[in-house]
Protein backbone atom coordinates (compact mmCIF):
# COMPACT_ATOMS: atom_id res chain seq x y z
CA UNK A 1 0.00 0.00 0.00
CA UNK A 2 2.55 2.22 0.73
CA UNK A 3 4.03 2.33 -2.59
CA UNK A 4 0.76 2.89 -3.65
CA UNK A 5 0.55 6.14 -2.11
CA UNK A 6 3.79 7.31 -3.11
CA UNK A 7 3.51 6.37 -6.77
CA UNK A 8 0.04 8.50 -6.90
CA UNK A 9 1.92 11.52 -4.98
CA UNK A 10 4.46 11.59 -7.23
CA UNK A 11 2.59 11.24 -10.53
CA UNK A 12 0.06 13.89 -9.43
CA UNK A 13 3.30 16.14 -7.86
CA UNK A 14 4.44 17.33 -11.26
CA UNK A 15 0.71 18.53 -11.68
CA UNK A 16 1.74 20.44 -8.47
CA UNK A 17 4.60 21.19 -9.52
CA UNK A 18 2.79 23.15 -13.01
CA UNK A 19 0.54 24.75 -10.00
CA UNK A 20 3.41 26.35 -8.28
CA UNK A 21 4.56 27.98 -11.21
CA UNK A 22 1.43 29.64 -12.30
CA UNK A 23 0.36 30.47 -8.48
CA UNK A 24 3.29 31.08 -6.81
CA UNK A 25 6.29 32.23 -9.03
CA UNK A 26 4.40 34.08 -11.49
CA UNK A 27 1.70 34.95 -9.00
CA UNK A 28 -1.19 33.89 -11.80
CA UNK A 29 -4.02 32.37 -10.37
CA UNK A 30 -4.77 29.92 -13.24
CA UNK A 31 -7.79 27.69 -13.24
CA UNK A 32 -6.91 25.85 -17.10
CA UNK A 33 -5.47 23.03 -15.06
CA UNK A 34 -8.59 21.43 -14.76
CA UNK A 35 -9.11 21.27 -18.74
CA UNK A 36 -5.28 20.83 -19.23
CA UNK A 37 -4.81 17.81 -17.06
CA UNK A 38 -7.17 15.67 -19.06
CA UNK A 39 -6.44 16.95 -22.00
CA UNK A 40 -2.54 15.57 -21.18
CA UNK A 41 -4.82 12.34 -20.20
CA UNK A 42 -7.15 12.26 -24.19
CA UNK A 43 -3.64 12.95 -25.64
CA UNK A 44 -1.63 10.47 -24.78
CA UNK A 45 -3.77 7.56 -24.56
CA UNK A 46 -4.93 8.85 -28.23
CA UNK A 47 -1.21 8.91 -29.24
CA UNK A 48 -0.82 5.18 -27.58
CA UNK A 49 -3.63 3.53 -29.15
CA UNK A 50 -2.66 5.23 -32.27
CA UNK A 51 0.75 3.04 -32.11
CA UNK A 52 2.81 6.15 -31.37
CA UNK A 53 6.28 5.62 -29.45
CA UNK A 54 5.61 6.48 -25.56
CA UNK A 55 7.83 9.02 -25.13
CA UNK A 56 6.70 10.74 -28.24
CA UNK A 57 3.23 10.71 -27.04
CA UNK A 58 4.34 11.89 -23.55
CA UNK A 59 5.58 14.87 -25.46
CA UNK A 60 2.16 15.61 -27.62
CA UNK A 61 0.85 15.66 -24.25
CA UNK A 62 3.10 18.55 -23.21
CA UNK A 63 2.75 20.18 -26.12
CA UNK A 64 -1.15 20.36 -26.06
CA UNK A 65 -1.10 21.19 -22.64
CA UNK A 66 1.34 23.85 -23.41
CA UNK A 67 -0.91 25.17 -25.94
CA UNK A 68 -4.23 25.67 -23.44
CA UNK A 69 -1.89 27.33 -20.93
CA UNK A 70 -0.72 29.41 -23.56
CA UNK A 71 -4.79 29.95 -25.01
CA UNK A 72 -5.65 31.59 -21.24
CA UNK A 73 -2.55 33.66 -21.19
CA UNK A 74 -3.60 35.25 -24.71
CA UNK A 75 -6.71 35.69 -23.85
CA UNK A 76 -5.66 37.66 -20.27
CA UNK A 77 -2.62 39.28 -22.35
CA UNK A 78 -4.87 40.70 -25.71
CA UNK A 79 -8.39 40.94 -24.27
CA UNK A 80 -7.39 42.16 -20.72
CA UNK A 81 -9.60 39.74 -19.42
CA UNK A 82 -8.83 39.07 -15.33
CA UNK A 83 -6.74 36.11 -15.39
CA UNK A 84 -9.22 34.06 -13.38
CA UNK A 85 -12.19 34.46 -15.84
CA UNK A 86 -9.09 33.52 -18.76
CA UNK A 87 -8.55 30.26 -17.02
CA UNK A 88 -12.12 29.39 -17.09
CA UNK A 89 -13.15 29.71 -20.12
CA UNK A 90 -10.16 28.05 -21.72
CA UNK A 91 -11.04 25.12 -18.94
CA UNK A 92 -14.53 24.88 -20.31
CA UNK A 93 -13.46 24.87 -24.24
CA UNK A 94 -11.03 22.02 -23.10
CA UNK A 95 -13.89 20.04 -21.90
CA UNK A 96 -15.44 19.66 -25.60
CA UNK A 97 -12.09 19.36 -27.13
CA UNK A 98 -11.48 16.38 -24.60
CA UNK A 99 -14.80 14.59 -25.73
CA UNK A 100 -13.36 15.76 -29.17
CA UNK A 101 -10.13 13.67 -29.03
CA UNK A 102 -11.34 10.76 -27.20
CA UNK A 103 -13.49 10.23 -30.31
CA UNK A 104 -17.42 11.53 -29.21
CA UNK A 105 -16.26 9.43 -25.83
CA UNK A 106 -16.02 10.56 -22.18
CA UNK A 107 -13.76 7.36 -21.07
CA UNK A 108 -11.12 5.43 -22.91
CA UNK A 109 -9.63 2.39 -21.94
CA UNK A 110 -5.73 1.17 -22.94
CA UNK A 111 -6.03 -1.60 -19.75
CA UNK A 112 -4.49 -3.88 -22.98
CA UNK A 113 -2.59 -2.14 -24.47
CA UNK A 114 1.58 -1.43 -23.94
CA UNK A 115 2.06 2.03 -22.23
CA UNK A 116 5.38 3.50 -20.80
CA UNK A 117 4.40 1.73 -17.71
CA UNK A 118 4.04 -1.54 -18.86
CA UNK A 119 7.54 -1.37 -21.28
CA UNK A 120 8.59 -0.36 -17.77
CA UNK A 121 7.63 -2.66 -15.76
CA UNK A 122 8.51 -5.25 -18.42
CA UNK A 123 12.13 -4.50 -18.59
CA UNK A 124 12.93 -4.44 -15.23
CA UNK A 125 11.06 -7.09 -13.94
CA UNK A 126 13.46 -9.70 -12.16
CA UNK A 127 16.03 -6.62 -11.17
CA UNK A 128 13.54 -5.26 -8.77
CA UNK A 129 10.64 -6.32 -6.90
CA UNK A 130 7.73 -5.85 -9.05
CA UNK A 131 6.11 -3.60 -6.39
CA UNK A 132 8.84 -1.16 -6.43
CA UNK A 133 9.27 -0.66 -9.97
CA UNK A 134 6.63 2.17 -10.43
CA UNK A 135 7.92 3.91 -7.44
CA UNK A 136 11.33 3.72 -8.33
CA UNK A 137 9.93 4.95 -12.02
CA UNK A 138 8.16 7.63 -10.93
CA UNK A 139 11.08 8.92 -8.23
CA UNK A 140 13.41 9.24 -11.39
CA UNK A 141 10.38 10.82 -13.63
CA UNK A 142 9.66 13.70 -10.69
CA UNK A 143 12.49 14.30 -9.43
CA UNK A 144 13.97 14.96 -12.93
CA UNK A 145 11.27 17.57 -13.69
CA UNK A 146 12.19 18.81 -10.66
CA UNK A 147 15.51 19.42 -11.68
CA UNK A 148 15.06 20.70 -15.21
CA UNK A 149 12.78 23.59 -13.63
CA UNK A 150 15.35 24.39 -10.89
CA UNK A 151 17.85 24.64 -13.79
CA UNK A 152 15.02 26.48 -15.84
CA UNK A 153 14.82 29.19 -13.13
CA UNK A 154 18.63 29.42 -12.65
CA UNK A 155 18.50 30.89 -16.44
CA UNK A 156 17.83 34.58 -17.06
CA UNK A 157 14.55 33.90 -18.60
CA UNK A 158 13.26 31.58 -15.54
CA UNK A 159 14.77 34.59 -12.95
CA UNK A 160 12.91 36.80 -14.90
CA UNK A 161 9.53 34.83 -14.85
CA UNK A 162 10.29 35.05 -11.15
CA UNK A 163 10.76 38.57 -11.19
CA UNK A 164 7.45 39.28 -13.00
CA UNK A 165 5.54 37.58 -10.55
CA UNK A 166 7.22 39.72 -7.82
CA UNK A 167 7.45 43.21 -9.51
CA UNK A 168 5.97 43.45 -13.03
CA UNK A 169 6.56 46.95 -13.29
CA UNK A 170 10.63 45.95 -12.98
CA UNK A 171 10.23 43.78 -15.86
CA UNK A 172 8.43 46.20 -18.10
CA UNK A 173 11.38 48.72 -16.94
CA UNK A 174 14.09 45.79 -18.69
CA UNK A 175 12.63 45.92 -21.53
CA UNK A 176 10.87 42.98 -21.29
CA UNK A 177 7.05 42.27 -23.10
CA UNK A 178 5.13 41.08 -19.71
CA UNK A 179 3.00 39.55 -21.75
CA UNK A 180 5.75 37.19 -23.50
CA UNK A 181 6.76 36.13 -20.43
CA UNK A 182 3.39 35.49 -18.96
CA UNK A 183 2.58 33.20 -22.18
CA UNK A 184 5.94 31.04 -21.65
CA UNK A 185 5.03 30.68 -17.83
CA UNK A 186 1.34 29.66 -18.05
CA UNK A 187 2.38 27.73 -21.27
CA UNK A 188 4.90 25.43 -19.14
CA UNK A 189 2.61 25.18 -16.10
CA UNK A 190 0.25 23.77 -18.54
CA UNK A 191 2.18 21.50 -20.17
CA UNK A 192 3.79 20.25 -16.65
CA UNK A 193 -0.22 19.54 -15.92
CA UNK A 194 -0.96 17.75 -18.98
CA UNK A 195 2.45 15.50 -18.66
CA UNK A 196 1.07 14.40 -15.22
CA UNK A 197 -2.25 13.90 -16.49
CA UNK A 198 -0.57 11.68 -19.08
CA UNK A 199 0.83 9.53 -16.87
CA UNK A 200 -2.41 9.56 -14.35
CA UNK A 201 -3.93 7.86 -17.15
CA UNK A 202 -1.27 4.45 -18.02
CA UNK A 203 -1.38 4.18 -14.47
CA UNK A 204 -5.32 4.24 -13.91
CA UNK A 205 -5.50 2.36 -17.38
CA UNK A 206 -7.93 5.23 -18.73
CA UNK A 207 -8.31 8.10 -19.83
CA UNK A 208 -11.30 10.01 -19.01
CA UNK A 209 -13.14 13.90 -19.10
CA UNK A 210 -13.86 14.09 -15.86
CA UNK A 211 -10.26 13.10 -14.39
CA UNK A 212 -9.45 16.95 -14.11
CA UNK A 213 -12.31 17.99 -12.00
CA UNK A 214 -11.38 19.64 -9.05
CA UNK A 215 -7.36 19.30 -9.73
CA UNK A 216 -6.47 22.68 -9.39
CA UNK A 217 -7.77 22.74 -5.88
CA UNK A 218 -5.42 19.27 -4.92
CA UNK A 219 -2.38 21.04 -6.63
CA UNK A 220 -3.59 24.21 -4.42
CA UNK A 221 -3.59 22.42 -1.15
CA UNK A 222 -0.69 20.13 -2.30
CA UNK A 223 1.81 23.52 -2.58
CA UNK A 224 -0.01 24.88 0.71
CA UNK A 225 0.66 21.43 3.14
CA UNK A 226 4.45 21.98 0.88
CA UNK A 227 5.08 25.73 2.44
CA UNK A 228 3.75 24.60 5.12
CA UNK A 229 5.75 21.51 6.24
CA UNK A 230 9.34 23.19 5.38
CA UNK A 231 10.49 26.30 6.52
CA UNK A 232 10.59 29.46 4.96
CA UNK A 233 13.59 29.37 2.05
CA UNK A 234 14.10 31.28 -1.00
CA UNK A 235 15.90 28.74 -2.47
CA UNK A 236 14.24 27.54 -5.90
CA UNK A 237 15.35 23.97 -5.70
CA UNK A 238 13.97 23.75 -1.52
CA UNK A 239 10.67 25.70 -2.98
CA UNK A 240 10.12 22.80 -5.76
CA UNK A 241 11.07 19.99 -3.35
CA UNK A 242 8.56 21.31 -0.89
CA UNK A 243 5.98 21.41 -3.43
CA UNK A 244 6.29 17.49 -4.20
CA UNK A 245 6.67 17.01 -0.92
CA UNK A 246 3.35 18.31 -0.20
CA UNK A 247 2.08 16.21 -2.78
CA UNK A 248 3.10 13.53 -1.11
CA UNK A 249 1.17 13.99 1.81
CA UNK A 250 -1.83 15.18 0.57
CA UNK A 251 -2.45 11.92 -1.88
CA UNK A 252 -1.55 10.33 1.22
CA UNK A 253 -4.31 11.73 2.98
CA UNK A 254 -7.12 11.05 -0.06
CA UNK A 255 -5.61 7.47 -0.54
CA UNK A 256 -6.11 6.91 3.24
CA UNK A 257 -9.50 8.77 3.15
CA UNK A 258 -10.44 6.40 0.59
CA UNK A 259 -9.17 3.02 2.55
CA UNK A 260 -10.76 3.82 5.81
CA UNK A 261 -13.18 6.31 5.22
CA UNK A 262 -15.73 4.03 5.22
CA UNK A 263 -15.56 3.15 9.13
CA UNK A 264 -16.56 6.78 9.74
CA UNK A 265 -19.15 6.00 6.57
CA UNK A 266 -17.44 8.41 4.02
CA UNK A 267 -17.88 7.87 0.85
CA UNK A 268 -15.67 8.69 -2.01
CA UNK A 269 -17.85 11.70 -3.00
CA UNK A 270 -16.97 13.24 0.23
CA UNK A 271 -13.32 13.78 -0.77
CA UNK A 272 -13.97 17.10 -2.24
CA UNK A 273 -15.45 18.20 0.87
CA UNK A 274 -12.52 16.84 2.61
CA UNK A 275 -10.01 18.38 0.16
CA UNK A 276 -11.73 22.43 0.70
CA UNK A 277 -11.78 21.94 4.56
CA UNK A 278 -8.05 20.95 4.13
CA UNK A 279 -7.42 23.95 2.30
CA UNK A 280 -9.30 26.18 4.92
CA UNK A 281 -7.42 24.67 7.63
CA UNK A 282 -4.21 25.18 5.81
CA UNK A 283 -5.70 28.61 5.60
CA UNK A 284 -6.12 29.29 9.67
CA UNK A 285 -3.16 27.89 10.10
CA UNK A 286 -0.89 29.44 8.34
CA UNK A 287 -2.31 32.56 9.19
CA UNK A 288 -1.83 31.41 12.79
CA UNK A 289 1.92 30.92 11.98
CA UNK A 290 2.46 34.19 10.68
CA UNK A 291 0.72 36.03 14.12
CA UNK A 292 3.31 33.92 15.94
CA UNK A 293 5.69 35.43 14.19
CA UNK A 294 4.81 39.22 14.10
CA UNK A 295 1.57 39.62 15.89
CA UNK A 296 1.31 43.69 14.83
CA UNK A 297 1.21 42.83 11.10
CA UNK A 298 -1.55 40.19 10.66
CA UNK A 299 -4.00 43.09 11.72
CA UNK A 300 -5.63 43.50 7.64
CA UNK B 1 17.90 63.05 -29.44
CA UNK B 2 14.32 63.47 -27.74
CA UNK B 3 11.49 65.79 -29.15
CA UNK B 4 7.58 66.48 -27.91
CA UNK B 5 5.46 67.61 -30.65
CA UNK B 6 2.48 69.33 -29.59
CA UNK B 7 1.78 66.84 -27.16
CA UNK B 8 -1.81 66.34 -25.41
CA UNK B 9 -2.90 63.86 -22.88
CA UNK B 10 -6.62 64.19 -22.42
CA UNK B 11 -8.13 62.06 -20.29
CA UNK B 12 -11.75 60.53 -19.42
CA UNK B 13 -12.28 62.49 -23.09
CA UNK B 14 -15.93 62.99 -23.53
CA UNK B 15 -17.24 62.87 -20.27
CA UNK B 16 -18.13 65.13 -17.36
CA UNK B 17 -14.22 64.08 -15.78
CA UNK B 18 -12.64 64.84 -18.65
CA UNK B 19 -9.29 66.19 -17.54
CA UNK B 20 -6.56 67.86 -20.21
CA UNK B 21 -3.55 66.50 -18.46
CA UNK B 22 -0.88 68.20 -20.98
CA UNK B 23 -1.72 70.51 -23.10
CA UNK B 24 0.05 70.79 -26.51
CA UNK B 25 3.22 70.58 -24.95
CA UNK B 26 6.55 70.71 -27.22
CA UNK B 27 9.62 69.99 -25.85
CA UNK B 28 13.49 69.03 -27.65
CA UNK B 29 15.45 66.71 -24.99
CA UNK B 30 19.35 67.47 -26.40
CA UNK B 31 21.67 64.99 -25.66
CA UNK B 32 23.90 65.49 -22.24
CA UNK B 33 20.62 67.86 -20.96
CA UNK B 34 20.19 67.06 -17.29
CA UNK B 35 16.76 68.74 -16.71
CA UNK B 36 15.26 69.45 -13.55
CA UNK B 37 11.01 69.80 -13.47
CA UNK B 38 9.47 72.00 -10.94
CA UNK B 39 5.32 72.36 -10.57
CA UNK B 40 2.63 71.92 -8.02
CA UNK B 41 0.70 68.43 -7.37
CA UNK B 42 -1.65 68.22 -10.40
CA UNK B 43 0.74 70.94 -12.78
CA UNK B 44 1.57 67.24 -15.52
CA UNK B 45 4.78 66.68 -14.78
CA UNK B 46 4.20 63.04 -13.80
CA UNK B 47 2.14 62.49 -16.70
CA UNK B 48 5.06 64.78 -18.73
CA UNK B 49 6.75 61.45 -17.86
CA UNK B 50 4.61 58.81 -18.52
CA UNK B 51 3.81 60.03 -21.96
CA UNK B 52 7.50 59.97 -22.74
CA UNK B 53 8.59 56.52 -21.39
CA UNK B 54 5.06 55.10 -23.18
CA UNK B 55 2.66 54.44 -20.50
CA UNK B 56 0.33 56.60 -21.66
CA UNK B 57 0.20 57.00 -25.31
CA UNK B 58 -0.86 60.95 -26.11
CA UNK B 59 -4.50 62.52 -27.33
CA UNK B 60 -2.92 64.03 -30.19
CA UNK B 61 0.83 64.64 -31.40
CA UNK B 62 3.85 62.43 -31.42
CA UNK B 63 6.96 61.67 -29.66
CA UNK B 64 10.80 61.22 -31.74
CA UNK B 65 13.33 60.21 -30.69
CA UNK B 66 16.60 60.26 -32.95
CA UNK B 67 13.87 61.62 -35.64
CA UNK B 68 12.03 58.38 -35.60
CA UNK B 69 8.52 57.84 -34.01
CA UNK B 70 8.08 56.65 -31.16
CA UNK B 71 4.35 57.74 -29.97
CA UNK B 72 2.87 54.46 -30.53
CA UNK B 73 5.82 51.90 -29.39
CA UNK B 74 4.53 50.36 -26.03
CA UNK B 75 6.48 51.05 -22.83
CA UNK B 76 8.33 47.56 -22.87
CA UNK B 77 9.96 48.89 -25.83
CA UNK B 78 10.73 52.13 -24.95
CA UNK B 79 12.31 50.61 -21.57
CA UNK B 80 15.45 49.49 -23.62
CA UNK B 81 16.28 53.14 -24.00
CA UNK B 82 14.80 54.66 -21.33
CA UNK B 83 15.47 53.99 -17.86
CA UNK B 84 13.01 55.22 -15.35
CA UNK B 85 13.00 55.42 -11.01
CA UNK B 86 9.82 55.61 -9.38
CA UNK B 87 9.48 57.31 -6.18
CA UNK B 88 8.57 54.22 -4.20
CA UNK B 89 11.60 52.52 -3.91
CA UNK B 90 10.16 49.14 -3.77
CA UNK B 91 8.90 49.47 -7.50
CA UNK B 92 12.81 49.07 -9.06
CA UNK B 93 13.53 45.87 -8.16
CA UNK B 94 12.11 42.67 -6.68
CA UNK B 95 12.20 42.17 -3.15
CA UNK B 96 11.85 38.09 -3.33
CA UNK B 97 14.67 37.39 -4.94
CA UNK B 98 18.65 38.12 -3.96
CA UNK B 99 20.83 40.59 -5.12
CA UNK B 100 23.10 39.38 -7.25
CA UNK B 101 19.91 37.51 -9.39
CA UNK B 102 18.19 41.25 -9.84
CA UNK B 103 21.83 42.57 -11.04
CA UNK B 104 21.74 39.57 -13.29
CA UNK B 105 17.97 40.47 -14.79
CA UNK B 106 18.72 44.21 -14.73
CA UNK B 107 22.63 44.86 -16.34
CA UNK B 108 21.16 44.26 -19.60
CA UNK B 109 18.12 45.17 -21.11
CA UNK B 110 15.80 43.19 -23.42
CA UNK B 111 14.14 39.62 -23.90
CA UNK B 112 16.08 37.19 -21.25
CA UNK B 113 15.90 33.43 -22.80
CA UNK B 114 17.76 30.63 -21.14
CA UNK B 115 21.27 31.49 -20.90
CA UNK B 116 22.74 31.83 -17.40
CA UNK B 117 24.70 35.30 -17.22
CA UNK B 118 25.09 35.00 -13.48
CA UNK B 119 28.86 33.47 -12.54
CA UNK B 120 31.79 34.37 -11.06
CA UNK B 121 32.70 36.83 -13.89
CA UNK B 122 29.67 38.54 -13.67
CA UNK B 123 29.68 38.31 -9.65
CA UNK B 124 33.27 40.20 -9.81
CA UNK B 125 31.51 42.83 -11.79
CA UNK B 126 28.29 43.03 -9.93
CA UNK B 127 30.64 43.25 -6.84
CA UNK B 128 32.93 46.22 -8.44
CA UNK B 129 30.25 48.02 -9.54
CA UNK B 130 28.82 48.10 -5.85
CA UNK B 131 31.60 49.56 -4.29
CA UNK B 132 30.25 52.57 -5.58
CA UNK B 133 27.66 53.36 -3.45
CA UNK B 134 29.56 52.60 -0.53
CA UNK B 135 26.89 51.02 1.05
CA UNK B 136 29.03 47.41 1.44
CA UNK B 137 26.36 45.90 -0.12
CA UNK B 138 29.16 44.27 -2.38
CA UNK B 139 28.99 41.94 0.64
CA UNK B 140 25.56 41.26 1.02
CA UNK B 141 25.12 39.88 -2.64
CA UNK B 142 22.85 36.79 -1.47
CA UNK B 143 20.52 38.79 0.48
CA UNK B 144 16.98 38.86 -0.43
CA UNK B 145 15.98 42.64 -0.90
CA UNK B 146 13.25 42.74 1.41
CA UNK B 147 16.39 42.99 3.79
CA UNK B 148 17.47 46.10 2.07
CA UNK B 149 16.31 50.04 3.24
CA UNK B 150 14.32 51.74 0.97
CA UNK B 151 17.40 54.08 0.40
CA UNK B 152 19.29 51.07 -0.20
CA UNK B 153 16.66 49.90 -2.42
CA UNK B 154 16.88 53.29 -4.54
CA UNK B 155 20.25 53.73 -4.77
CA UNK B 156 20.88 49.81 -6.40
CA UNK B 157 17.78 50.56 -8.35
CA UNK B 158 19.91 53.86 -9.91
CA UNK B 159 23.29 51.91 -10.10
CA UNK B 160 21.32 49.05 -11.97
CA UNK B 161 19.67 51.23 -14.43
CA UNK B 162 22.93 53.30 -14.72
CA UNK B 163 25.46 50.24 -15.86
CA UNK B 164 22.86 49.40 -18.37
CA UNK B 165 23.40 52.79 -20.03
CA UNK B 166 20.04 54.17 -21.20
CA UNK B 167 20.03 57.32 -23.53
CA UNK B 168 17.60 58.62 -21.45
CA UNK B 169 16.79 58.59 -17.78
CA UNK B 170 13.17 59.08 -15.88
CA UNK B 171 14.08 60.24 -12.17
CA UNK B 172 10.22 61.06 -10.86
CA UNK B 173 10.81 62.33 -7.11
CA UNK B 174 12.56 59.56 -6.45
CA UNK B 175 13.92 60.87 -2.87
CA UNK B 176 10.48 62.26 -1.99
CA UNK B 177 9.80 58.28 0.12
CA UNK B 178 13.23 58.62 1.39
CA UNK B 179 14.31 60.12 4.88
CA UNK B 180 16.45 62.82 4.75
CA UNK B 181 19.66 61.19 5.12
CA UNK B 182 19.07 58.92 2.54
CA UNK B 183 17.48 60.95 0.17
CA UNK B 184 20.74 63.13 0.28
CA UNK B 185 22.73 59.99 -0.40
CA UNK B 186 20.78 58.98 -3.11
CA UNK B 187 20.73 62.53 -4.56
CA UNK B 188 24.45 62.91 -4.36
CA UNK B 189 24.98 59.57 -6.22
CA UNK B 190 22.98 60.53 -9.00
CA UNK B 191 24.49 63.82 -9.57
CA UNK B 192 27.69 61.79 -9.86
CA UNK B 193 26.51 59.10 -11.93
CA UNK B 194 24.91 61.40 -14.71
CA UNK B 195 28.37 63.36 -14.24
CA UNK B 196 30.50 60.70 -14.90
CA UNK B 197 28.35 58.52 -17.50
CA UNK B 198 27.30 61.83 -19.07
CA UNK B 199 23.43 60.68 -19.17
CA UNK B 200 20.28 62.77 -20.47
CA UNK B 201 18.27 62.92 -17.94
CA UNK B 202 15.06 64.31 -16.51
CA UNK B 203 14.37 64.74 -12.25
CA UNK B 204 10.89 65.90 -11.27
CA UNK B 205 11.61 67.34 -7.65
CA UNK B 206 9.26 69.22 -5.70
CA UNK B 207 12.32 71.09 -4.05
CA UNK B 208 13.14 74.31 -5.45
CA UNK B 209 16.75 74.87 -4.40
CA UNK B 210 17.29 71.06 -5.96
CA UNK B 211 15.83 72.13 -9.08
CA UNK B 212 18.16 75.26 -9.18
CA UNK B 213 21.08 73.06 -7.72
CA UNK B 214 21.23 70.25 -10.07
CA UNK B 215 21.47 69.96 -13.90
CA UNK B 216 21.66 72.90 -16.88
CA UNK B 217 17.70 73.20 -17.62
CA UNK B 218 14.69 73.46 -15.64
CA UNK B 219 11.26 73.93 -16.78
CA UNK B 220 8.36 74.85 -14.56
CA UNK B 221 4.73 73.39 -15.44
CA UNK B 222 1.48 74.49 -14.18
CA UNK B 223 -2.17 72.82 -15.35
CA UNK B 224 -0.95 70.82 -18.15
CA UNK B 225 1.50 73.59 -19.79
CA UNK B 226 5.80 74.20 -19.36
CA UNK B 227 5.49 77.99 -18.63
CA UNK B 228 8.54 78.24 -17.84
CA UNK B 229 12.24 76.44 -19.45
CA UNK B 230 15.51 78.11 -18.90
CA UNK B 231 19.32 76.64 -19.12
CA UNK B 232 22.80 77.54 -18.90
CA UNK B 233 23.40 80.81 -17.53
CA UNK B 234 20.74 82.20 -16.91
CA UNK B 235 19.94 79.38 -14.76
CA UNK B 236 22.79 79.45 -12.69
CA UNK B 237 21.81 82.88 -11.93
CA UNK B 238 18.36 81.15 -10.29
CA UNK B 239 16.91 81.82 -6.49
CA UNK B 240 14.26 80.39 -5.30
CA UNK B 241 12.91 84.00 -4.61
CA UNK B 242 13.36 85.00 -8.18
CA UNK B 243 11.60 81.79 -9.34
CA UNK B 244 8.39 82.31 -6.76
CA UNK B 245 8.29 85.78 -8.21
CA UNK B 246 8.56 84.41 -12.41
CA UNK B 247 5.42 81.92 -11.22
CA UNK B 248 3.74 84.96 -10.24
CA UNK B 249 4.20 87.04 -13.06
CA UNK B 250 3.18 84.13 -15.58
CA UNK B 251 0.57 83.00 -14.01
CA UNK B 252 -0.84 86.38 -12.08
CA UNK B 253 -2.20 83.74 -9.46
CA UNK B 254 0.14 83.62 -6.16
CA UNK B 255 2.51 81.09 -5.35
CA UNK B 256 1.07 80.88 -1.74
CA UNK B 257 -0.12 77.80 -1.45
CA UNK B 258 2.49 76.00 -3.33
CA UNK B 259 5.28 76.87 -1.37
CA UNK B 260 3.85 74.28 1.37
CA UNK B 261 4.71 71.89 -1.84
CA UNK B 262 7.64 73.32 -2.76
CA UNK B 263 9.76 73.07 0.02
CA UNK B 264 12.78 75.81 -0.13
CA UNK B 265 15.49 74.09 1.79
Amino acid sequence: MIEGIFVEGLIYGIMVLGVFISFRVLDFPDLTVDGSFPLGAALMVQCLLSGMNGWVALLVAFIGGALAGAVTALIHNHLRVPNLLAGILTMTMLYSVNIRILGNRANVPVLNHSTLLTQVTEKFTGIIPDEYILLVFFLIVALAVKLLLDLFFRTDLGMTLGAMGNNEQMVISQGVNPKTLKTIGVGLSNGLVAVSGAFAAQYLGFADVGLGQGIIVSGLASVMIGEFLVLKSNRIGVLTLCALAGSVCFYAVMYLGRFYGYMIHMTPSDLNLIKGVLIIILLILTQVKKFKKNPFKVAK
Amino acid sequence: MIELKNVSIVFNQGTVNENQALSNISLKVKEGDFITIIGSNGAGKSTLFNTVAGTYIPTEGSIFVNDKNVTHDPEYKRAKYIGRIFQNPLLGTAGNMSLEDNMTITHKKGMKWLRRSLNNKTREYFRSELVQLRMGLENRMKENLVMFSGGQRQALTLLMMVISKPALILLDEHTAALDPKNAEIVLELTDKFIREYKLTSMMITHNMSHAIEFGNRLLMMDNGEIIFDVEGEEKKALTVEKLIQKFHELRHKTFENDRTLLSED
